[in-house]
């Protein structure tokens, strides 16, 4: 109620709204600012360390917060023990360091942190990630980088069904093999799969890119083989060189996996064309 | 005697399905299309996109890599600043157009930006998408950014 109250009073419900784009706020001469009005300045070079083991959830994440806003730039978080959504909502510069596993939900709704995790991660980790990197070192479950939008999401060893699924921007780079139905409904960005994938492989993808290194168990409705270009093979050799990875048989053997954009008009096809595409 | 000229079968339009089928996954290919389609005309190519006055799909290519000898010494630095190799979230942000006007979508007002008019467009989408990126973060990280009002009247602690 009171924050209600609050954006009554600032006239944000008086304001007309008019189209959608919007040019009154910008200005290229604008100073140059790198990170967001309200995030906290913090120095990487100033490090502390976070036992995680006797706190909750919620604690853990308001630690970090607190961390934060006291300016460290480099935090290293012991005992984690495979808890639940930690190291979630961070919308600011920040080195991380998870020695250990976390749990489901864990480092979702990040905007601009780099994240190491020295374990293994629960199903939806990094969901709805916007910028940043992070990088789990051993397996990851089901649902690995959900709704992601931004950033670099690694994982150096196996993965779950259903990996990327939603996903709206961003980079998944998996180092061994993948689950059925990745890149579900996938509208964008791009997905690296060193080992095998499984059946389904982009299945109703809008559009984005899937790259595999291994074999494919079986594509999914609508995705369909691409063309790999010279940037195509520039930009995964630069990508994964960044995280220490290698295609098994060559960045230039891997499989590019595109939309066929049959699904674009849908609603527009015949029954008989619909029975084909589905 | 002469057969009767037979309607066409159903499996006479699969077969004229999977040929268009082709002929999209050949135009999802790369290659060389008129880069000011969309500011020098409404873009609106197929009859259903004439029917409904609206365009499918992206106006630009979301599969187009960044090609990082382009990259601006504003974007180093800003890579510098977050830590990271690259270029990142702004992978995805590549330079489209609304309403006849170059723009870059701000993924955070869930709106399209319009480029100022003063600002001249490189001749080529890879230069254009480091130009939108810019502008982007110049706009994002903005004091005047509409967020920064949203997230004081709005934020919980």
């Amino acid at each position: 109620m009171a924050l209600r109250t609050k954006s009554h009073e600032m006239g944000m419900h008086t304001e007309q709204l008019a189209g959608r784009t919007q040019q009154r706020f910008f200005s290229p001469e604008e100073s140059d600012n790198f990170t967001y009005a309200d995030s906290f300045d913090v120095d990487f070079n100033k490090r502390a360390e976070l036992d995680a083991g006797p706190l909750s959830s919620k604690e853990v994440n308001l630690k970090l917060r607190e961390l934060l806003s006291k300016g460290y730039g480099t935090v290293v978080m012991k005992n984690p023990g495979a808890k639940h959504a930690i190291a979630v909502g961070i919308l600011n510069r920040l080195n991380l360091h998870i020695e250990g596993s976390l749990g489901y939900f864990g480092c979702g709704l990040i905007d601009g942190p780099n994240i190491r995790i020295k374990g293994r991660v629960g199903w939806s980790c990094a969901e709805n990630m916007m910028a940043g990197t992070v990088v789990i070192e051993k397996n990851a479950g089901s649902t690995f980088g959900a709704a992601i939008r931004g950033g670099d999401l690694v994982c150096m060893g196996d993965v779950g069904a259903r990996m990327g699924i939603d996903m709206k921007g961003g980079t998944i780079l998996v180092g061994g093999r993948a689950g059925a139905f990745c890149g579900f409904m996938m509208q964008r960005g791009r997905m690296v799969i060193l080992g095998d994938a499984g059946k389904n492989l982009g299945d109703s993808m809008y559009d984005g890119t899937i790259y595999v290194g291994g074999k494919i168990d079986g594509l999914g409705v609508d995705a369909v083989p691409g063309e790999m270009t010279q940037l195509d093979i520039d930009w995964l050799n630069r990508k994964l060189k960044q995280y220490g990875l290698k295609a098994p048989k060559g960045v230039e053997n891997m499989q590019k996996i595109v939309a066929g954009r049959q699904l674009w008009n849908y609603d527009n096809l015949e029954p008989a064309e619909k029975k084909i595409v589905l | 005697m002469a057969k009767k000229p037979s309607k066409p079968s159903k499996s006479a339009k699969v077969v004229s399905f999977a040929s268009n089928a082709k002929a999209a996954a050949k135009s999802a290919k790369p290659g060389k299309a008129d880069i000011d389609k969309f500011l020098k005309s409404s873009g609106l190519d197929s009859k259903r996109e004439k029917e409904i006055g609206q365009h499918i799909g992206y106006r630009y290519d979301v599969n187009l890599v960044p090609d990082y000898s382009r990259i601006t010494p504003f974007l180093k630095k800003y890579m510098e600043v977050m830590g990271w190799d690259d270029l990142n979230w702004l992978e995805d942000v590549h330079l489209g157009y609304e309403e006849g006007r170059a723009a870059v979508f701000d993924r955070n007002v869930n709106g399209w930006v319009t480029v100022p008019p003063g600002i001249k467009l490189p001749d080529n989408q890879q230069d254009r998408d480091m130009l939108a990126r810019e502008l982007l973060i110049k706009f994002q990280m903005s004091r005047k950014h509409p967020m920064v009002d949203l997230n004081r009247a709005y934020r919980k602690f």
